[in-house]
């Protein structure tokens, strides 16, 4: 068990308190975005506006914001600042293999290394501790934004970035990181390395680990808490939102506590778009309450989880929400990165020949996510030499890794071979256990 | 001259060689040489047959992926040193093999190997000029 520490007041308001202040916060973002021609015409045609807003459940009748919507109007259609107000930029991977933006002011940057140094507390984080970064720093949220929440914090940052297991641990050792941020999996890899190096992973100095990035389960949390002998605790949040931070774990690891000062969390019926009721899964649906630069409305993460609003033993009194515990699209996450099956349509069509007959198997045989794309073989495809069909494998591998980012293992199929197990429509057969 | 070879795409699973071979076998086509090239992950089954078209046909029909190539069936002495001198020959002309495998053992101490050059027609007129005998197809149906 962690010491017990909340860094803002504001996680422990009275609800009645707090619903007081997400009102008089989504009239005031309401107001601003009123000045995006997305939104403006949006508020027309509904007949809504900040002043028409008389209580949270009012959310309702605001317009829904999609990825699709922040595609078509790419790259910055989405800001209430001025472009030379802005101070960072950061993207997403998309269906198209382009990354989506989003932006932040001075302002926005402060608030994200606020609400990550908040879950950073709330997981044992202390201004004496070393904590290591492991996540990509780039267009990735993951790096950037844990590390200015430890840097707020007061802790001392190692930004070691992703990949070089073996520079990881020797860094851990040197340094003598207490703190570990990554994605689950690759924590696994990490014990996995430095047993192959014949070093005790157990004799690490690590004591905690903030997990992010990817979906995983509780039986993955019990594991790598015996490999690594640390604490592990999870948190989420997606860029569209804001980056990490928009909930974590606190002390007691029973639910991600939302941080419902900045973001109004509307747990949704994909079909119905209805509310579910209070503890159900459903998509969750934020609309950012304080961002400076490119607050958007109803944003549908596609993300299925579950939100519950019982105290916690921590004294916040946020709700809580579950792991996600799966998509309302056909979005794969592959050791962290986004993968959509039309990024895959897209490398294959990119190599001669190739149709988009072809099956995306996702499988986590042990600790790492392995990608699939079994191709159907076409006549045009067929040549008598060897070494012909290995090259169409690797062409076909290097196009995938060209537009996902991702290492594939490319398997020929004969064409009766996919149907029979897939059939038409289905292009993704994920393996992989990540629901609890 | 030059002989069509079929190649049948194969995925490496139990069964997968038999099924070809037994549409081909119910059509009552007979096989000539057969020769099997593999990955882990698939394989390629090269056929020679007298009814080449007609076999093409059937197995298209049942969904296989099927190329047409050509290649040289090439007669060498059946002794010791018999191919070693045979590609010596190629290889001094620069005639490049892509792969090759045997055909069948004939009773007059010749063997036939069967070759899939870069340039089948190059390899042709080069194998003539150095004196090595191409088998015709009606020598070998």
């Amino acid at each position: 068990m962690t010491e017990n520490r909340i860094l803002d007041r504001e996680e422990c308001l009275p609800r009645a308190d707090l619903a007081a202040l997400q009102l008089e916060r989504l009239r005031a973002v309401v107001e601003r975005v009123a000045q995006v021609p997305f939104y403006r015409d949006a508020f027309a045609l509904r007949g809504v506006s900040a002043k028409s807003l008389h209580g949270l459940d009012d959310v309702r009748r605001l317009p829904f914001t999609t990825k699709e919507d922040l595609r078509r109007h790419a790259p910055l259609g989405f800001l209430t600042v001025p472009r030379d107000k802005l101070a960072r930029i950061h993207g997403s991977s998309g269906t198209t293999g382009r990354p989506t933006f989003v932006a932040y002011s001075p302002a926005d940057l402060q608030l994200w290394a606020n609400l990550c140094a908040r879950f950073l507390v709330a997981g044992g984080l202390r201004p004496e501790h070393t904590a290591q970064v492991a996540f990509g720093y780039g267009l990735f949220t993951g790096g950037f934004g844990l590390h200015y929440g430890i840097e707020r914090v007061g802790a001392t940052v190692v930004p070691a970035a992703s990949g070089n297991t073996r520079r990881q641990i020797e860094l851990m050792q040197d340094l003598g990181s207490e703190v570990l941020i990554c994605t689950p999996s690759y924590a696994l890899t990490i014990a996995e390395t430095a047993r192959e190096l014949g070093i005790d992973p157990r004799t690490l100095p690590l004591k905690f680990a903030h997990f992010g990035g990817e979906p995983w389960t509780e039986a993955m949390r019990a594991q790598i808490e015996a490999e690594l002998d640390i604490l592990a605790f999870n948190n989420y949040g997606l860029s569209e939102v804001i980056g990490p931070g928009v909930s974590g774990e606190c002390a007691a690891r029973a639910g991600m506590h939302l941080q419902e000062d900045h973001f109004l969390v509307e747990c949704l019926d994909p079909d119905s778009l209805e509310p579910v009721p209070e503890g159900e899964p459903g998509e969750l649906v934020v609309t950012a309450l304080t961002k400076e630069a490119m607050p958007l409305l109803r944003y549908r993460t596609r993300d299925i989880a579950r939100i519950w609003r019982e105290p916690c033993a921590c004294g916040r009194t946020t709700a809580r929400m579950s792991r996600v515990t799966g998509r309302t699209d056909d979005m794969l996450i592959i050791r962290g990165v986004n993968v959509y099956p039309s990024q895959i349509e897209e490398a294959l069509l990119r190599v001669e020949g190739t149709t988009p007959h072809y099956l995306i198997e996702v499988d986590r045989p042990d600790i790492r996510d392995e990608l699939t794309i079994r191709v159907e073989v076409l006549p045009e495809l067929m040549s008598d030499r060897m070494d012909q069909m290995q090259k169409l494998r690797e062409r076909i591998g290097r196009e995938v890794l060209t537009v996902t980012g991702i290492r594939a293992a490319v398997e020929l199929a004969a064409p009766r071979t996919l149907e029979r197990f897939a059939g038409k429509a289905k292009r993704v057969n994920d393996k992989r256990r990540l629901s609890d | 001259m030059k002989l069509p070879q079929l190649s049948v795409f194969l995925e490496n699973r139990p069964g997968s060689l038999a099924e070809p071979l037994r549409l081909l076998a119910d059509a009552r086509i007979n096989l000539v040489s057969i020769s099997l090239a593999d990955t882990e992950q698939f394989g390629i089954l090269r056929l020679v047959l007298k009814d080449w078209q007609a076999a093409k046909n059937v197995l298209e029909r049942d969904g296989w992926v099927v190329n047409v190539s050509d290649v040289v069936a090439v007669d060498v002495p059946d002794e010791p040193g018999g191919l070693v001198g045979m590609l010596d020959l190629l290889a001094a002309e620069g005639v490049n093999i892509e792969y090759m495998y045997a055909f069948c053992l004939r009773r007059n101490g010749r063997a036939v190997l069967i070759f899939r050059f870069e340039d089948p027609d190059a390899a042709i007129a080069t194998l003539a000029r150095v004196k090595l005998a191409v088998v015709a197809d009606n020598e070998l149906f």
